[in-house]
């Protein structure tokens, strides 16, 4: 019987012949924390008398989400994971590294393995065709410990995507028309696989979007085969050899099939406070935005900030409209200024924040004033996750983004085209 | 008694994710949905809700806000999958019955069983049966928890 991509990794890695349904013991590739979530798997690993891990080279702690630290509750939670990794020798990403989906995609995770992470984004790397997803802190302390954890063999939903996206749309938007339609909780525990035309044509960083939204439709993963495009972006990294071709059978058996024309997909928001709540950008333009961010695990990568520099060049943004930009990592940041991109930022007004998780949790910098409204590239947008509950959060492509920084006001980005 | 969707954001909103002290998680539980439900919930209280409990960030906190502040089980129509897996590991039943969900007011009296799946409604004299859970799960929450578990299981 034919398998999906789901049930051939967990297969290899419990060495068993896995199906949808079945309880698996696996073993796991990668495990992380950040800074958030780690204090409590160090406690627990304490708790349970473990204080080394099962992989020191492939055992990661990111200081992503408070870097650096605007507090001193903060700041010893970050010492709790620093002096964690010297005494057990796991890798530590410092502040300034940038985000640790970014990070484990730059320069950590092959296609065909098991990624688990202390963070629900943990399903961007599913783009690589790596089995990954986000637990809570308990579940990654455990499998820091002993290398494994069980997992239940997800269904799976097949989006065939054909189709060519218009000029202006970008993948975000197809991910938020595809959330739109299958909402908040209608993949709930379900592997997602993206396939058809469309996403074979799609560079890494578009595809990386797709899967890091997936846990927004209660999914466990969003997969993607491995292919030409996976290889070359491995290559690019310096680890073409870890290639591995990874695609679910002809006959796998999917709980559903889901079928999407890229063409006819027009610029998307989600509008306050559920990501599901989504609307073209045409139904939301004109309303006022006083702060635009741009950057994330979702959008926050080189191909996004370029997008944001084709329409900031020469351009000013809005007097009323804060402007702040988050690199999702040291290499993206290097390269932008390389590239000239973060001077075409700077002069259009924006501000620049360190690598890392940025506006996007709310206990950082970029927190929301009452009733203030911000149009965001971040993949969340509930009541209080920019840190005031009175805030309102619009999420949308980094086009999106941009050309309303200028306007001050919710714009579609086929405008200026 | 909640509606759907609720994430972890209205749980605990990011802000208190700074505790990782159990009292102090437990002080803002559910702050984003009611910030009196603290003062409000009572120790053994129960939480109904609607479907896609706990969808969000993986933050455990969520759990240890409801553990710390009372809360000894969750009826929902649905739970998002990390929330699911937190609730048993830090050994807080969560039970998935749309029926319940529906056929439970606020101040009902309740009884459940984890090994039955039994959950009997003592005010209305319903009683509403979920598939029992594998054992091995059971296991983990009968012990108070994934680690108290695996901790029992490597010394034998």
């Amino acid at each position: 019987m034919g398998k999906t991509i789901a049930e051939k990794i967990l297969s290899e890695h419990s060495n068993k012949d896995a199906y949808a349904n079945d309880i698996v013991v696996a073993n796991i590739d990668i495990a992380f924390v950040q800074d958030g979530t780690g204090p409590l798997t160090i406690q627990e690993l304490q708790k349970l008398g473990k204080e080394e891990v099962f992989n020191s080279n492939r055992t990661m702690l990111f200081i992503d989400h408070a870097a650096p630290s605007p507090r001193e509750e903060l700041s010893n939670a970050h010492s709790i994971l620093r002096n964690f990794a010297k005494k057990t020798g796991v890798r530590l990403y410092e502040i300034g590294a940038g985000i640790s989906h970014q990070i484990l995609i730059e320069d950590h995770v092959n296609p065909g393995e098991v990624i688990v992470g202390a963070d629900s984004h943990t399903c961007t790397s599913g783009a690589m065709g790596a089995f990954a997803t986000g637990m809570g802190s308990t579940d990654i302390a455990i499998a820091m410990a002993l290398g494994k954890t069980w997992f239940r063999v997800p269904e799976t939903f097949r989006i065939n995507i054909d189709g060519k996206l218009s000029r202006g749309v970008y993948s975000k938007d197809l991910m938020l028309h595809f959330i739109g339609i299958i909402k908040a909780d209608g993949a709930t525990y379900k592997s997602l696989e993206f396939a058809g035309e469309t996403i074979e044509n799609m560079i890494m960083s578009e595809r990386l979007t797709l899967a890091n939204m997936a846990v927004e439709t209660g999914a466990k993963t969003g997969l993607i085969a491995s292919d030409k495009k996976t290889k070359q972006f491995l290559e690019q990294q310096g680890r073409g050899n870890r290639f591995k071709t990874i695609r679910s059978d002809e006959d796998a058996i999917y709980e559903r099939n889901i079928d999407i024309d890229a063409s006819n997909i027009v610029p998307m928001v989600s509008a306050p406070y559920a990501v599901d709540n989504v609307k073209t950008v045409e139904k939301v333009t004109g309303i006022k935005v006083d702060q635009v961010f741009i950057g994330t695990c979702t959008n926050g990568r080189l191909e996004d900030l370029r997008v944001v520099a084709e329409y900031l060049k020469g351009k000013k943004k809005h007097v009323d409209t804060r402007l702040i930009v988050a690199p999702a990592s040291r290499t993206v940041y290097f390269q932008a200024i390389k590239e000239g991109i973060i001077q075409i930022l700077v002069e259009a007004g924006a501000l620049i924040f360190p690598p890392g998780c940025g506006a996007c949790v709310g206990i950082h910098g970029g927190i929301l004033g009452n009733n203030e409204v911000c149009l965001s590239t971040q993949n969340r947008n509930f009541k209080g996750r920019m840190g005031n509950p009175r805030g309102e959060i619009y999420l949308c492509s980094p086009a999106t983004a941009a050309i309303s920084a200028i306007k001050g006001e919710i714009t579609d980005p086929r405008e200026r085209i | 008694m909640f509606g759907d969707n609720i994430d972890t954001d209205r749980i605990i909103p990011g802000k208190y994710v700074v505790y990782n002290d159990e009292k102090e998680l437990a002080k803002h539980a559910m702050e984003g949905v009611d910030p009196m439900f603290s003062i409000k919930v009572k120790k053994g209280d129960i939480i109904v809700a609607g479907k896609n409990w706990g969808c969000g960030s993986s933050r455990e906190h969520a759990v240890i806000a409801l553990k710390a502040v009372g809360v000894s089980a969750i009826i929902a129509k649905s739970f998002a999958r990390i929330f699911y897996r937190n609730a048993i590991n830090l050994g807080l039943p969560p039970f998935e019955s749309p029926e319940a969900a529906d056929n439970i007011k606020v101040g009902d009296e309740i009884e459940f069983n984890l090994k039955t799946g039994q959950i009997k409604n003592l005010t209305t004299n319903r009683i509403f049966c979920v598939k029992p859970l594998p054992e091995f799960i059971l296991n983990i929450l009968n012990s108070g928890g994934l680690v108290p578990y695996l901790k029992k299981e490597l010394k034998k």
